[in-house]
This record gives structure tokens, C-alpha cells and sequence, in this order.
């Protein structure tokens, strides 16, 4: 919204005042001002002056030949205007004068000599109005100067309209000037007003509100009206806060929304005589002034015209959004019917956001207006056209009809409650002085405010003593607070376990295992899926995307870092992803999503084979694991649950029992067309359930002093015979003095009888072990193999 | 005897000029001084000598056999020597320079950016605390003080689920029950991701991280939030940062601000990156709105408390100059893997 200076000076006197710093503190206390902008500044000399005479140049078609009398003299100007007439009253701009910042000097122009320039309201900086010179309405001297004149120079600024959104009340110059009063300990003036009781002996408009969502409707009738055209200034306000000029009434109803935040609306009395709120129980079509068809849906309120010949009621207005075509203000209007209302601030914005069609009144509707101001606007309105148009004549008293009000507040407000919520000292002074300049009625007893709520703050701004605490603190100033620490006791922070092995996670991955970590969307990505010959796997809906290719929540996160892997095919020959994040697996009983933080990891090598790179993976995962519950997990051969896992390489991660997640190769449909050369392998570890298992204590064994016996044996596995077989056979033998085992090498011959090498080590913590000692051992894990098809290698 | 003793030095001295490896040095050793050595022969002989005679004779070879030792042992340690030297002198040169052959890993920029953050929290004794991405629209708005139709919720593009649920638009999601959850007194930090149901361009993301914090105590005042803004921000960006409240509003809190800091790029004297102000808005904060604390389960007339908003991937942006937003969900290794702790 753009504020005007000039106006805000209409209603509270700012002489003296560095209106920069006004500024400045009106963002710290109010609302941001984003943008301050200049007018008149590099514009100077300008005088009142009248075209004496006007001859066509000989050599050019558009301009002419000028005598201007500027008062002290009368000299030749060229000019291009094409609405130059002769005893026209021009703005001029002597040789010598400014405009804009351009210096005006004597010219050649084709040939003649142009002694200065006549203006357009756009070079002066007064609206965008370029088509022609400013015909100056104007019986002052000549050689008077424009700014006594024109309102030529003004500081307007440009207020962030969402920090408006709770401020209905700021949606108006005077409520701005309130705020510039309550800063600059300064009085408000009252607005001006027409005495509306002068016409109470005059019949009534009739008014029937069929709806609850209109809560007031004032209306009053005007006629007799013949200015067609608002004056300068007024034109200039309005175009400098974002106005075009239109005729007189519309810019009138502009003008007062601009002052005081109410929307009006003026229909012409030939059209619409009296008036009919309502919803209509079926869909129509209504034309609005724009020129628009549109349609109009039952929840949606209508201002209506009322015939009189039958009961009917003609639609004529979208009720504080926008009129209708056919009875708008045309220029031959010369009685009106003034609407100034206010509706229910829900329906206003649903109705506004269902049509598409936001308007300036609309806007200020849905921040709940203060229905008390509908009356007193229509007496400004009164006082401002009669002061234009001194012929009018108020044709009916005025009408008011009301379904609404707002409850009067009255809130009581505690000093030792400030104490508390601000944590510094404010004098009651203070705090009676600021309330009371915004308008709060305030008697203070003791420790206790009392405070009456005015009503153009109880609409929904203000509803709680904490409401009071902003009003007294933002005048206050937030720059005036002397700020300290708190008094809280101080207590033990424990870090969560899922954190903890989020953070150890991180950590093993990136420094360790040297892969990098990557965010990815929550959902699937249908395009890029459908690249990859990844299915959408049936889940969670988004129902309101605005991008149709991301409907689906993912169940699983490998699909969307495969798909990252594609796209890093360039960046190395062998690179892998990870990510902690979230999925969503279906949803649980109650139809919730069951959303698991799950780590994500892709490997992609076109440098390693893939049986490296799974067993890569693999011992990744095992010392991952090791790390976060000092627990190696098992990998249990298990079915593929998504097409694009390998129907033979698929394992679960196994820990303590529990499964914790899954880690295998590729389908090879979907790998050739990631990559036809590369090795991909992938894992998803659920967080949520890796939290929940115990980490294994650490067990300390004293080392041994005595020398151990370390005992090799090879055992040909044979056809489908794994290491699982031989390691589970160590474990049962349950020896005590068996303190370690490892793989000591694996020899694979083309005849496929694969055997591997147990390295065997045997300690005692009494004595030095001899060979006898652990033979029993040796004889029963060779015999229980044996049984088992896994014979000792010769 | 005593000739012979001499005459055996003479022979010895005469060997150990000719012993030129380690072998023929041991050799001569054994040769000299094994348990059957020249020596030790000698030594035998003296049986047949005298009482006198035997002990000169005894103790001459003794010399000898030590003089022995010792330039055996003197020769060894030379020809030892002289090996390093050779070793050394012929040692492959290591190009130190040659380039590093393993890819390191990367951390994801928000991630350290968070970790960050939440160092400086827990050592002022805050409470980090995880909650969902899919919420429901009581703890997503009506918790807050945001009822439907309220024009808040306008402001939040939010994506509404098949099952009626949403992802959350926002992080004060979760005040609710992490309220709920620890009771009053609390201070706790919870960093999350949200979404905002938006076409993406340079400047905006439908899915982007934020951390919010509260602090619930008796007698929480506007004066602490300032102080514990200030001070997080100072720590966050490792200087003396200059704040400034405005007026800002948030249903769920009241009074609510924004939070502006001086311009880190120009200092506050004004330049394009905060639009001439000087200022730049950082952190939406405020006084925990009574209701909330109610729907909360906390007693607002015995607890007052603060919250605030900080938006982790635009202070990832600005800590690394990052311009396009989207970067961080790209997955683009080229620009995500600069990222090391």
C-alpha cells in the first residue's frame, strides 16, 4: 500500500518533524515500509500561466506557436500539446526553472525560439498523465507559483502490505496517521464530516439484508450532481497511491477507500434506487465493470437492486469485491445511491479467491473492517463532494441496516503482568500516554488498567491483555529495551538416540566409507522415474500438486537416489550417495502415514566389478552397524518387494533378530538403463527401528599373557554351501578357549569347488595351550562339517 | 707363548683388513672367538704352562680377546653403516605431489549447517527434538492459533494428502508436543524439513529446512527473547551482530516480531543484498501466544515463553553463497560434494 505524506498530514501536524526518521520508526513500531519515494525534487520556477494566443508552426504538423503570459511577462513558446487553446491556464516552466531535473532553457525548436515549456501533469510528477499539457483549473494570479497550487512535491512510501494482514484499521490514511500521531506524541485530527442529521426528515433507502454475511449496509442518496472531474489534487493523491482517475464519483469512492479504509460504492440512482443483500440458490453469470463474465456461485453474496414495478431482485454488485457493468457510474450520472458496507470477512476472501478477482476492496474486506466506520464515511464522502460540487442535493436520510456489531472490549491489564511480558520498567505514564494515542479508552486504579478496546481494533486484532503488551512495547520501541539473560535453572540436555545415530551415521559415511550426502524430494518424480523404468509404487497421494509430475509419496528412497545416480553419471567413475530422510511405508490402522526415517545409500562404479562393489557395501553396512550398536548384523537371502530389486542378490540386514533393512544389486533392467556399464548396488537401513534396539556393551577380556595357538583349516564348500555354515559351526562349538576366527583366504578354482581358509585362534588366560588341548575342538568342527558336506580340504 | 700371542694379532689384523662384508666378518669372529676359535685353542694350550707363566700368558690372551671383540664389533657397525648409507642414497623419491587417489566424501550443506546451530542451542542448554514431515492440521495450524478460514493459512501453500494429512508448512508443527511432551519449564530446539506447495524458481523451494526454538519459563520477557536472539545470532554468525524487532504477525505468537540483523555483506550501510536497508530479515520470533501454551497444556498465567524461526536453508544460503535455492535438492555432485566438515 502507498502511503502519502501530504494526506497523513491532513490529520496530524508533523511540522518539524524529520519525517525520514518517522519513517524509519514507523517500520520499527508498525509496519515495514519498504520503498520511500520522492515527488517534486529537481522540479522548481514552475508558474501559474495562460495561453494568450495559439498559431500553427509553418514547418511542422504537431506543434504550435505560443504567446503565454507567465504573469511577469509575455513570452514565445513552442509547443507540442495537442490540447493547447487559446486562455487555456497552464503549468509553465520559464527559462531558468527545473523539471524533473532538467534545466529549462531558451530552445530552438524547428526554428523558432521557445522561451519555457508547458507542462503535463506526468512531467510534474502529479499522475501519468502525458496525453496532453495540464489544463490548470485555476482564477489566481498568473506567475503564481505551482506548489501553492499543486500539491508538487510529497514523500509517499510504500508499505509491505502482509505485514498489514491483522491491522484492518491500517488499510486507511488515517488510521497511518494514528500511528504517525501515537509516534510523534502528536494530536489526531478529526476527520471532517457532513452533518448527516440535517437530512433525517427525508425518505428513506430501502435496505433489506437477506444474508448474514452483510453486517452493515449504509446507504444514502445524492442527485443534482454536475463536476464531472475531481479536482488536481485529488488526482494527484490518488494516482500517487496507485489510482488512475476516472470521474469524479468513482474517484471519490477511491479516494475515500484510500482514506479511511472503507470501500464505497456509488451506483447510478437510474439503475438502483433500493437494495437487496442476498445469496442466490443457483449458479449465474454476472457481468462486473471490468467487462468480465463471471460466474457466481450460491455462497457467494450479492448486492441486488430492487425493482419496484415486482418483487425481483436484479443483481448489480459482488458484494465488496467489485460493481456490475450495468450500473456503474457513467459520465452523464447526476444521482447516485452511495453504498458504504461492510461483510463478513471469510465469505469476502473465499469468494474473492473462488472468482480470481482480488480487488483493493476485497483486500481490505477480508481483514475484517470495522462496521462502525460505514456511517462516518458516508458523511465525508458528503462533506468532500459538496465541497467540489456545491449544487448537490442530498436526496434521501441516511439508511442503515445492520445484522452485526462487534461486542465493545474491555480488557484489564496488570502492571506487574507488563513487568513480566516486557522484563523492563515502563512508567504508567508511558503506558497511559501511548494506549490513549491510539485510541484506547484507558482509567487506571492502582496497579490495574482498565482498557476499552476501540472499535476499529476489536474487530479481531485485538482480543487479549498480550495484544496490549504489542500496542505499549512497539511505541515503546524495541530499540529502547535493555535486553538480558533469563533466570531459568539450568538442567541435563540428553541428545535423542535417533540424533546420536544420525550423527554417527554421517559421520562413518562421509569420512569414512568417503560418500557424499544428498537430499532428495519426498515424493516421486514421474518423469524421471519413468527414465529410469522405475514404477510409481502405489501410496500416499499429494491431492493439490502444483507440479503434476510429483503425486505420489515415496515408500522407499532408493528409486529417488538411483535417480541421482544417473545424473552423476559424468561427475566420477566410481562415486556413491546417502541420505537420511524420510518415506512414507502405507499407512497404519488408523489410515496415518507410517513415516520411517530411513537411510538411504546408492553405490555406482563403472571402475569396479559388481560382486566389489556389493561386498564393498556390505562391509560398509556391517561396520556401520558395528559402530552405532557395536552389533555386526547377519544378511538373510530374502524376496524382492520392489520390481527393481535383483531377483536373486536381495538380503535383509539382520540385527539382534531384527530386521533392520535391506541391501542388494540391481534388477538388470533397470541398471542397463542407468548405466550399461556400471555397477550399482544399494541399501535402506529403517532409522526409526535401528533406535529402538539396545547398543551391545563393550566387554572387556583381559588380555591373555600366555602365548596363544593360531590353527588354519580349509573346508571345500561344495555346491550351494555359504561361510554362514562354517561360522555357525564355530559358534556352536561354544569353546571357551577359542578367542577369534577370521577368513584367511578363499580360493575359487574353475571347477567351482570354492574352499576357504579358517584361521583358528585358541588362548588360555592360566597357561600356555598345547596343541592337545584343542584338538577335541578342532576334531568336532571337522566332524560336524563333515556331516554337513563341507569336508576338510586334503 | 708370547710370540705366538703376537704373531696371532698380526695374522688377526692382516683378516679383518680382508673381511669386507657382514659374512666374513662373522666368519672371522667365530674364526677368533667361537668355543673353538684361534682364541679359545690357545687358552686350551696354556694347561701345560706353569703356575707363573700361565697367568702372564692367561692374561695376555684375554687382552687379545677383547681387543678382538672390539674391532670385530667396531668393523660390523662401519660395514652397517655404510649399508644405510647405500639403502638411503639408492631410496625411491616419493612424489609427495602426486594427487589424492581416493574421493572424499561430502556432507549435505544443510547438515552442517544444522550441526552447527545446534551445538550453539545445546550449549545453552536447549533440547534438540525431531518430528515428522506428515502432521495433521490440528497440530499444523489449529495448535497455533490458526483456525480454518483464518488468512494465515493462505499465506502457506500447503500440501494436502490423500488420506486427509498434510506435510507440514512449517516447524512450529510440532509445539504442540514437544509442549505436551516435556511440560514446563522447556527449552527445546526442532529442526525440520517443510514444504510449501509452490512452483520453484532461483529464490524459491517447495521443500526447504527450517529450526524453530522455544523457551517456556516463569517471567520469559521480551527483554530475554532479545538477549537469546542476539546472542544465538552473534555465535551463528561469529561476530557482534546488531539486531532490530518489528512488528510482525504470527498467530501463534503475540507480540510477534520480525527479526532484522545488520547486513552482513555491507555492515548496515546499505547495498544491493538488503536492498539498500542495511538490514536483512532474518527470524521470525515472539511471545508464545497465550492459547498456544494452553492448547499446550502449559498454564499461561504462570509461564510465559518465547519462540522463534530460523530458516536453516537460507542461512546455508548465505553461509556459502549459495544463489540458486534448488541446488540443495539437486543431488548435483558438482556442487554438493564442496561440502566437507
Amino acid at each position: 500500500m502507498l502511503v502519502s505524506m501530504n494526506w497523513v498530514r491532513d490529520f496530524v501536524n508533523l511540522d518539524g518533524l524529520d519525517l525520514d526518521d518517522l519513517i524509519r520508526r514507523f517500520t520499527l513500531s508498525t509496519a515495514e515500509v519498504e520503498d520511500v519515494i520522492r515527488y517534486g525534487e529537481g522540479t522548481r520556477g514552475i508558474v501559474a500561466a495562460q495561453i494568450l494566443s495559439v498559431q500553427k508552426h509553418p514547418e511542422s504538423r504537431k506543434l504550435h506557436l505560443l504567446k503565454v503570459d507567465k504573469g511577469d511577462a509575455v513570452v514565445d513558446v513552442v509547443c507540442g500539446a495537442p490540447n493547447v487553446r487559446e486562455g487555456m491556464r497552464v503549468a509553465f516552466a520559464p527559462a531558468g526553472s527545473s523539471v524533473g531535473g532538467h534545466d529549462i532553457g531558451v530552445a530552438q525548436l524547428a526554428g523558432h525560439k521557445s522561451n519555457g515549456m508547458c507542462c503535463s501533469e506526468a512531467e510534474l510528477g502529479l499522475s501519468d498523465e502525458n496525453d496532453g499539457i495540464l489544463d490548470l483549473d485555476f482564477d489566481g494570479a498568473l506567475g503564481t507559483p505551482l506548489e501553492n497550487i499543486a500539491e508538487l512535491s510529497d514523500t509517499v512510501f510504500e508499505l509491505d502490505n502482509k505485514s498489514l494482514t491483522n491491522r484492518p484499521d491500517l488499510w486507511g490514511i488515517y488510521g497511518i496517521a494514528r500511528e504517525f500521531a501515537a509516534l510523534a506524541g502528536r494530536e489526531l485530527q478529526p476527520i471532517d464530516r457532513a452533518n448527516l442529521a440535517d437530512y433525517n426528515d427525508l425518505p428513506g433507502v430501502k435496505i433489506t439484508l437477506e444474508s448474514p454475511l452483510c453486517q452493515r449496509y449504509s446507504a444514502l442518496k445524492v442527485e443534482g450532481i454536475s463536476v464531472s472531474q475531481s479536482p488536481l489534487n485529488m488526482r494527484t493523491r490518488l494516482s500517487r497511491c496507485g489510482m488512475r482517475g476516472i470521474n469524479l464519483l468513482a474517484d471519490l469512492t477511491n479516494y475515500l477507500m484510500l482514506e479511511m479504509g472503507q470501500p464505497m460504492h456509488a451506483f447510478d440512482q437510474r439503475r438502483v434506487s433500493a437494495v437487496r443483500v442476498k445469496t442466490f440458490d443457483a449458479p449465474f453469470t454476472f457481468q462486473t465493470l471490468d467487462g468480465q463474465e463471471r460466474n457466481i456461485y450460491t455462497d457467494t453474496l450479492m448486492i441486488c437492486a430492487e425493482t419496484t414495478s415486482n418483487d425481483t431482485a436484479r443483481p448489480v454488485a459482488i458484494a465488496g469485491i467489485m460493481g456490475g457493468l450495468d450500473s456503474e457510474i457513467k459520465d452523464d450520472t447526476d444521482s447516485l445511491l452511495l453504498e458504504s458496507a461492510t461483510f463478513d470477512p471469510v465469505s469476502s476472501r473465499k469468494s474473492s479467491s473462488r472468482l480470481g478477482l482480488r480487488t483493493d476492496a476485497s483486500a481490505r474486506y477480508e481483514k475484517a473492517l470495522d462496521p462502525e466506520m460505514t456511517v462516518n464515511a458516508i458523511a465525508r464522502f458528503l462533506k468532500l463532494l459538496q465541497a467540489i460540487d456545491p449544487g448537490v442535493r442530498v436526496s434521501s436520510r441516511l439508511s442503515d441496516a445492520r445484522n452485526f456489531a462487534y461486542p465493545p472490549l474491555t480488557l484489564t491489564l496488570e502492571k506487574h503482568f507488563i513487568n513480566r511480558y516486557t522484563g523492563i520498567p515502563i512508567d504508567d505514564s508511558q503506558i497511559l500516554k501511548i494506549l490513549t494515542s491510539l485510541g484506547f479508552g484507558v482509567i487506571q486504579s492502582g496497579e490495574t488498567f482498565t482498557v476499552q478496546v476501540p472499535s476499529w481494533r476489536a474487530t479481531k486484532d485485538v482480543t487479549i491483555p498480550a495484544d496490549l503488551i504489542e500496542e505499549i512495547t512497539r511505541v515503546y520501541g524495541y530499540d529502547n529495551f535493555e535486553i538480558h539473560s533469563t533466570r531459568s535453572v539450568l538442567y541435563p540436555v540428553r541428545e535423542d538416540i535417533g540424533k546420536t545415530q544420525d550423527t554417527i551415521a554421517r559421520d562413518f559415511l562421509v569420512a569414512r566409507a568417503n560418500l557424499h550426502e544428498v537430499h532428495s524430494y519426498l515424493w516421486c518424480d514421474k518423469e524421471k522415474f519413468a527414465a529410469l523404468g522405475l514404477d510409481v509404487e502405489e501410496n500416499i497421494r499429494l491431492i493439490n500438486s502444483v507440479n503434476p509430475n510429483h503425486e505420489v509419496l515415496r515408500g522407499s528412497m532408493v528409486p529417488t537416489l538411483l535417480s541421482f545416480l544417473q545424473e552423476n553419471r559424468g561427475y566420477a567413475g566410481d562415486f556413491g550417495v546417502f541420505e537420511i530422510g524420510r518415506v512414507i511405508a502405507g499407512t497404519d490402522e488408523d489410515g496415518l502415514c507410517r513415516e520411517r526415517k530411513t537411510l538411504g545409500i546408492a553405490l555406482f562404479s563403472r571402475d569396479a566389478d559388481e560382486e566389489t562393489l556389493f561386498f564393498r557395501l556390505r562391509d560398509r553396512l556391517s561396520d556401520l552397524l558395528l559402530e552405532i550398536k557395536r552389533l555386526r548384523p547377519v544378511f538373510l537371502k530374502e524376496e524382492p518387494t520392489h520390481a527393481w530389486q535383483h531377483p536373486v542378490n536381495t538380503f535383509g540386514v539382520i540385527l539382534s533378530n531384527i530386521r533392520v533393512g535391506t541391501f542388494g544389486t540391481l534388477h538388470p533392467a533397470n541398471a542397463r538403463k542407468i548405466d550399461k556399464k556400471a555397477a550399482i548396488v544399494f541399501a535402506e537401513i529403517d532409522m526409526h527401528t535401528l533406535a529402538e534396539l539396545a547398543a551391545a556393551p563393550i566387554k572387556y577380556r583381559e588380555p591373555s599373557k600366555y602365548p596363544g595357538i593360531d590353527v588354519d583349516l580349509s573346508f571345500v564348500l561344495g555346491s550351494g554351501g555359504i561361510f554362514a555354515q562354517i561360522a555357525d559351526a564355530i559358534a556352536a562349538l561354544g569353546c571357551d578357549l577359542l578367542s577369534a576366527y577370521s577368513l584367511a583366504d578363499v580360493f575359487e578354482p574353475d571347477d567351482g569347488k570354492t574352499s576357504v581358509t579358517v584361521r583358528l585362534s585358541f588362548a588360555s588366560n592360566e597357561k600356555t595351550l598345547a596343541r592337545a588341548e584343542i584338538q577335541p575342538a578342532l576334531d568336532l568342527l571337522v566332524g560336524k562339517l563333515q556331516t554337513i558336506g563341507i569336508a576338510l580340504k586334503a | 707363548m708370547e710370540q705366538k700371542i703376537t704373531s696371532l694379532r698380526e695374522q688377526f689384523t692382516l683378516a679383518l683388513n680382508n673381511a669386507a662384508s657382514a659374512a666374513a666378518l662373522e666368519a672371522l669372529r667365530v674364526e677368533y672367538l667361537g668355543k673353538k676359535g684361534l682364541l679359545a685353542e690357545l687358552m686350551q694350550s696354556l694347561r701345560t704352562l706353569s703356575g707363573d707363566e700361565k697367568k702372564q700368558a692367561g692374561q695376555l690372551i684375554n687382552t687379545l680377546k677383547n681387543e678382538v671383540d672390539g674391532l670385530v664389533r667396531a668393523a660390523a657397525e662401519t660395514l652397517q653403516k655404510e649399508e644405510q648409507k647405500r639403502q638411503i642414497n639408492s631410496a625411491k623419491r616419493y612424489d609427495v605431489t602426486l594427487p589424492e587417489r581416493t574421493e572424499h566424501g561430502s556432507y549435505h550443506p544443510i547438515s552442517l549447517v544444522q550441526r552447527e546451530v545446534e551445538r550453539i542451542f545445546v550449549t545453552m542448554g536447549f533440547t534438540v527434538e525431531e518430528y515428522p514431515e506428515v502432521v495433521d492440521d490440528y497440530h499444523c495450524f489449529e495448535a497455533l492459533n490458526i483456525p480454518k478460514h483464518h488468512p494465515a493459512r493462505d499465506m502457506q501453500d500447503t500440501y494436502y494428502l490423500s488420506n486427509g494429512q498434510l506435510l507440514k508448512t512449517h516447524t512450529s508443527a510440532a509445539q504442540n508436543a514437544i509442549m505436551r511432551k516435556y511440560g514446563a519449564p522447556l527449552r527445546v530446539i526442532f529442526p525440520g524439513r517443510c514444504f510449501r506447495n509452490e512452483s520453484t524458481d532461483a529464490c524459491h523451494e517447495n521443500t526447504f529446512f527450517q529450526m524453530e526454538g522455544i523457551m517456556i519459563d516463569r517471567d520469559i520477557s521480551i527483554a530475554n527473547l532479545i538477549y537469546f536472539m542476539k546472542t544465538m545470532l552473534s555465535e551463528v554468525f561469529q561476530r557482534d551482530v546488531k539486531v532490530r524487532l518489528r512488528p510482525g504477525f504470527f498467530p501463534f505468537v503475540e507480540p510477534g516480531f520480525e527479526l532484522d540483523i545488520s547486513c552482513l555483506n555491507c555492515g548496515g550501510v546499505g547495498c544491493p543484498s538488503c536492498k539498500n536497508s542495511g538490514w536483512l530479515e532474518l527470524c521470525p520470533c515472539g511471545m508464545i501466544h497465550p492459547r498456544v501454551l494452553e492448547m499446550g497444556g502449559i498454564d499461561p498465567d504462570e509461564y510465559t515463553g518465547f519462540a522463534f524461526g530460523l530458516g536453516l536453508t537460507r542461512l546455508a544460503m548465505m553461509r556459502y553463497g549459495v544463489k540458486d535455492i534448488r541446488d540443495f535438492n539437486s543431488g548435483n555432485l558438482k556442487a554438493l560434494a564442496q561440502f566437507t566438515q
